[in-house]
């Protein structure tokens, strides 16, 4: 069964995703919004920034953001400079690693979103008194909402299924970096693999059902 | 009382250059082929396009060189070709959504206007369960509950099969003799302007070529755009007499009478009165011996070419009202019709339209 260090690391996790979730959404939605309607230059090699957590190796972004948010770092110059301390080897130093390294998880599916809804929808808003704001609420969000959910599981799930990452930039500190997934591969170092079954099996099956979540509550054809 | 609006837009391959002055009340109808820059026009008016140029409606400047009054903040009602309607929401929710945000000022009777297009049945119904004519007649209500000073109507019948609009035509016309504010309808189709519009522009390539009073405007055979089968004259009559034996319903205007197709309309009214040039056969003298009902004294004020060189559009006077006549050149030549000329006119067919 599951040790106190197991659940401790599926705690850890669930709260390292759900708090990189809602960060992603409050930062990606904007993003979305802003690459789905601009016509600036900038389009492109934003919209590639934000996509590179896809092609690189988790270790290669962990070992920048190491590098960025370590003593003689940008970052952890002003961390240090601002009284928060150094971020590696933190939560909140894996809470931004994960922020990028989920970012395009979250933030394709909404511009996608955005981009299928068109200026049409927003332009009869304007004729009908709203804001640009208020139409960004009671239109364009409302009528993303599928986008949003995709946004929220993909977000969600990748950021618990994040290794490579955390093991650069949290190392494996009971109850403040050691995920589910570190977890795991300390089990199977130590040749628990009944344990180590337990936590992968559990991997498996939450994977699998959230994905079976996506898909059927949430069909990317036309709405029955 | 009027609106003007003056615009100035280049993309490549298209140009608009406009200078408008519109009466400000009645249906002014803004008519044009595809690509004329109709539709350009009333977004320019909408403050959807941003264009060079000035618009003043009724008083209330909306754009000029300093200053663009925001979509949002323009009192107006935009219906468009596709209506839009919000697809999250129900009926009820898209006619509420402008209603709620109208801001001060009195505020439109939601019941008067979900009866004037017979909405009833369908307030909780989702736009896409909705026929394309429901959905058009939604797209109309939702804008006139923001209670608009002016309403913009984009071509809202071209995405409609024939049904449809003869389904939603009468409630346009029932909105053109209620509604108190300026109405912009953009078509290309002749038979809606003919019946809806009392004021006529005609553009054509990013420019309003003429516009005017309907009756005068759509009379005139010296326009660029040729408006082919569907040149016509519009005037107004008003019902005289009710044959009860023969079905038929004797129309009196400026310049005669004319025996129509009784349809019901009773005795004492005013009715739109439309005559299409290719309708319109010419005499030089009285002939009672033929099946055509409706002969009238003219005179032949003017004529101009058409698109095929075999023909000619010859504009006539009856009274006070100007008649088209379509003929071929040939005819036109035998019989002699120049200017001044005292003819008699033949008329097989006269619509009665709203």
């Amino acid at each position: 069964m599951l040790t106190p260090s197991d659940l401790a690391a599926i705690w850890l996790t669930l709260k390292l995703a759900t708090v990189t979730t809602v960060l992603l959404l409050l930062i990606g939605t904007p993003i979305a919004w802003w690459l789905a309607r601009t016509r600036s230059w900038w389009k492109g090699p934003v919209g590639a920034v934000v996509a590179l957590p896809i092609v690189l190796p988790p270790t290669v972004i962990g070992f920048y953001l190491l590098l960025v948010m370590g003593p003689d770092g940008v970052v952890g110059r002003f961390t240090e400079w601002a009284g928060i301390g150094l971020l590696p080897f933190t939560f909140w130093g894996l809470v931004v690693a994960s922020v990028f390294y989920s970012m395009p998880f979250v933030v394709q599916p909404i511009q996608n979103a955005f981009e299928a809804i068109g200026e049409r929808p927003l332009e009869a808003a304007a004729t009908l008194r709203a804001a640009p704001l208020d139409a960004f609420f009671s239109v364009a969000v409302p009528l993303a909402k599928p986008g949003f959910i995709t946004a929220t599981i993909l977000g969600f799930a990748h950021t618990v299924g994040e290794f490579g990452v955390v093991l650069m930039i949290g190392g494996n500190i009971p109850e403040k970096t050691r995920v589910v997934s570190v977890q795991i591969y300390d089990h199977v170092e130590a040749l628990e693999y009944t344990q180590a079954h337990w936590l992968a099996g559990g991997m498996l099956a939450f994977s699998f059902l959230v994905l079976l979540a996506l898909y059927t509550l949430n069909p990317t054809g036309r709405r029955k | 009382m009027s609106i003007a609006a003056q615009f100035r837009l280049g993309y490549p391959g298209f140009a608009l250059d406009v200078d408008l002055d519109l009466p400000g009340r009645g249906v002014t109808a803004v008519f044009g082929q595809s690509g004329c820059g109709k539709t350009t026009l009333l977004r320019c008016i909408a403050g959807l396009e941003r264009s060079a140029g000035r618009l003043s409606i009724n008083g209330d400047t909306w754009q000029d060189a300093g200053a663009f009054v925001a979509t949002h903040r323009r009192p107006l009602g935009y219906v468009f070709q596709d209506a839009r309607l919000f697809a999250h929401l129900d009926v009820a929710g898209n006619l509420d959504y402008g209603r709620r945000r109208a801001g001060p000022g009195p505020a439109a009777d939601r019941a008067a206007i979900v009866d004037l297009l017979g909405l009833g049945p369908l307030l909780d119904r989702l736009p896409e369960r909705l026929s394309g004519g429901e959905q058009q007649r939604v797209a109309i209500a939702r804008a006139l509950l923001t209670a608009p000073r002016l309403l913009l109507l984009d071509e809202p019948l071209a995405a409609l099969d024939l049904a449809r609009k003869q389904e939603i035509l009468p409630y346009l016309e029932r909105l053109r003799d209620e509604l108190d504010i300026p109405v912009i309808y953009v078509s290309h189709a002749a038979e809606e302007v003919a019946r809806l519009a009392d004021h006529l522009v005609v553009m054509d390539g990013g420019r309003a070529v003429a516009q005017g009073p309907l009756a005068e405007t759509l009379a005139r055979i010296d326009l660029p755009i040729r408006l082919g089968e569907d040149a016509g004259a519009v005037f107004a009559a008003t019902v005289a007499e009710r044959d009860a034996e023969w079905h038929l319903a004797r129309v009196e205007f400026d310049g005669g009478e004319l025996w129509v197709r009784d349809s019901g309309v009773p005795v004492g009214r005013r009715v739109r009165v439309r005559i299409l040039a290719r309708d319109v056969s010419i005499a030089n003298s009285r002939h009672d011996d033929v099946s055509i009902m409706n002969l009238l004294p003219a005179t032949v004020v003017a004529h101009a070419g058409e698109d095929h060189p075999s023909v000619v559009l010859l504009q006539l006077r009856v009274g006070g009202t100007t008649l088209l006549a379509r003929l071929t050149r040939r005819s036109a030549q035998r019989l002699d019709l120049a200017p001044g000329r005292e003819v008699w006119v033949q008329i097989k067919a006269v619509a009665l339209i709203g």
